[in-house]
């Protein structure tokens, strides 16, 4: 299976080489999609992981040993869609086909799935709408 | 066969008329003739949800005891104006807080729709007459006299669309507009927008009888910018913004479903505006203009990135809500920014609204203009 995921660095931590041990050690497939990570500061990595849920869980487990927090793209991106008005502002700035509008009802549609924490939604939102979790 | 306003009200009294919303109709005339429409249908149902910035509305807060002559006022820290009689005051859809510039006068009006208590503070100089010089007090919609909107433009008659060629991108009131041609956004609900539906205001006038943000309001004026004169494609459909509407309402019985304040990434504050509009279909002619669909109606697609904001292609509005529209010759994606499923709600609302009766149509008081154009600003010093 084949999942996206923010890891949050906290500052102790930047300077370890994480992803390679969680390659070498887990054998789980990562690829970095995005990275926000200096020396001395939190930082936000999105990664696409792909493994088996005893390997994920295995990976999961060592990155908070190391004070990395393992968290699914969907909790990264909150949006408050009860008060969502359907006007379609953020899907002229969403590329990753995460925000769509169209027929026949005209409603956005939110794929959690898709999301690459771009960010560019947060400021398109007229309503204010959407936060995410990424970056320090 | 035409018919009139009288003949059109006594059928919704039978309760036997024919009410459908503009989106509804546009299908049927794809099967029916205009006579055969006008025959069959009574009243379309048009209707818009979009950001509108020349919003606003009048509040009277009452007077305190002893009076104050209020000229510098706020709400919430939002700065009112003030500059009318005593108690008066015009909130203006986009001022904003000063130490707050996301929020703004658009809020201020929700809050209000809302039932919320917002906090007054007042200062004048003093007079005779009006001996206080301060005051501040909490206010909500059921403490102050009236409040009454008052939208100097609304109801665009078909907006133009935004892109930008630069090689930044630009933050505008038509939303995040990406580099390079990254999207294009536009703002009109097409074939169910009100101006697009009379496009030469046959029924549409001063007096006419307008669902605004849940309440019944009127036509009071043309709105500001009102164009007749812009080039129209050949079913006499304005190829960019023309004919606009001052509308009045009673903020008091207003629906926050239909009123929602907004925050455009360094542009500012503004309001979204519900706005509905029935058609009556008094003859074949306003029948053929009612049907017009969304294949029919061109925008100008306009270049913000440009000193102003050129014309750069003429795209459908089917063409738009498709999703992409070529733009020499690579592919753009395209947004809205008007709600379209708010829309189609409120013309569904207004449809039930006309066919149970509470909302009678008659004939405009008066017309609005038939030949206006809009003056640019020559500044001061211009040899020109």
């Amino acid at each position: 299976m084949k999942e996206k995921f923010v890891l949050e660095y906290s500052e102790q931590v930047v300077n370890e080489p994480i992803i390679y041990t969680l390659v070498k050690r887990f054998d789980v497939m990562v690829n970095i999609l995005r990275a926000e990570i200096s020396p001395g500061r939190e930082g936000s990595m999105l990664v696409e992981i792909e493994s088996d849920p005893e390997r994920l869980a295995a990976a999961e487990a060592y990155l908070a040993e190391r004070s990395v927090r393992l968290i699914p793209i969907a909790q990264s991106l909150g949006f408050r869609q009860d008060d969502c008005i359907n006007c379609g502002a953020c899907t002229a700035v969403c590329f990753s086909g995460c925000l769509t509008i169209g027929a026949p009802d005209w409603t956005l549609q939110v794929d959690r799935s898709k999301c690459i924490a771009c960010g560019l939604c947060v400021p398109a939102c007229p309503l204010g709408l959407f936060t995410l979790r990424f970056g320090a | 066969m035409a018919k009139t306003y009288e003949e059109i009200n006594e059928k919704i009294a039978r309760g036997d008329a024919v009410v459908l919303t503009a989106e509804e109709v546009a299908r049927m005339a794809e099967e029916l003739s205009p006579a055969e429409i006008a025959a069959r249908v009574d009243v379309v149902t048009t209707a818009t949800f979009g950001a509108m910035c020349s919003s606003g509305c009048f509040i009277n807060f009452g007077h305190p005891e002893p009076g104050l002559r209020m000229e510098s006022i706020t709400l919430n820290g939002v700065p009112v104006f003030g500059g009318i009689a005593a108690v008066d005051a015009y909130i203006g859809a986009t001022e904003v807080d000063p130490n707050n510039p996301r929020y703004g006068g658009g809020h201020l009006i929700e809050a209000l729709v809302r039932g919320e208590t917002l906090v007054l503070e007042a200062r004048g100089k003093g007079t005779d007459c009006y001996p206080r010089r301060y005051a501040r007090a909490e206010i909500n919609k059921d403490s102050v006299n009236e409040i009454i909107m008052v939208n100097p433009r609304n109801a665009y008659q078909n907006y133009p669309a935004a892109t930008n060629s630069s090689g930044k991108t630009l933050y505008t009131y038509m939303g995040t507009l990406l580099p390079r041609f990254g999207n294009i956004t536009y703002s009109t609900s097409g074939e169910l927008s009100p101006l697009l539906n009379d496009p030469e205001l046959r029924t549409i006038g001063i007096g006419t009888r307008v669902f605004l943000a849940g309440a019944q309001g009127f036509v009071s004026w043309n709105g500001t910018q009102f164009n007749t004169e812009k080039p129209a494609n050949e079913f006499g459909l304005p190829l960019s913004n023309a004919r606009t509407l001052m509308l009045t309402a009673n903020l008091k019985q207003m629906d926050p479903a239909y009123l929602k304040a907004a925050y455009f990434e360094r542009y500012g504050v503004s309001l979204f505006v519900g706005l509905g509009i029935p058609i009556p279909v008094l003859d074949e002619d306003i029948a053929r203009r009612v049907s017009i669909s969304n294949r029919q109606i061109e925008t100008t697609v306009c270049d913000y990135a440009e000193k102003g904001h050129p014309g750069i292609a003429r795209v459908t509005y089917a063409a738009l809500r498709a999703g992409w529209v070529e733009l020499d010759g690579r592919k753009v994606r395209t947004a809205p920014l008007s709600s379209l499923a708010k829309a189609r709600e409120i013309a569904e609302v207004l449809k039930a609204q006309v066919r149970a009766g509470a909302f009678p149509l008659a004939a405009p008081v008066q017309p609005l203009p038939t030949h206006a154009t809009v003056r640019g600003l020559s500044l001061a010093g211009d040899a020109s």
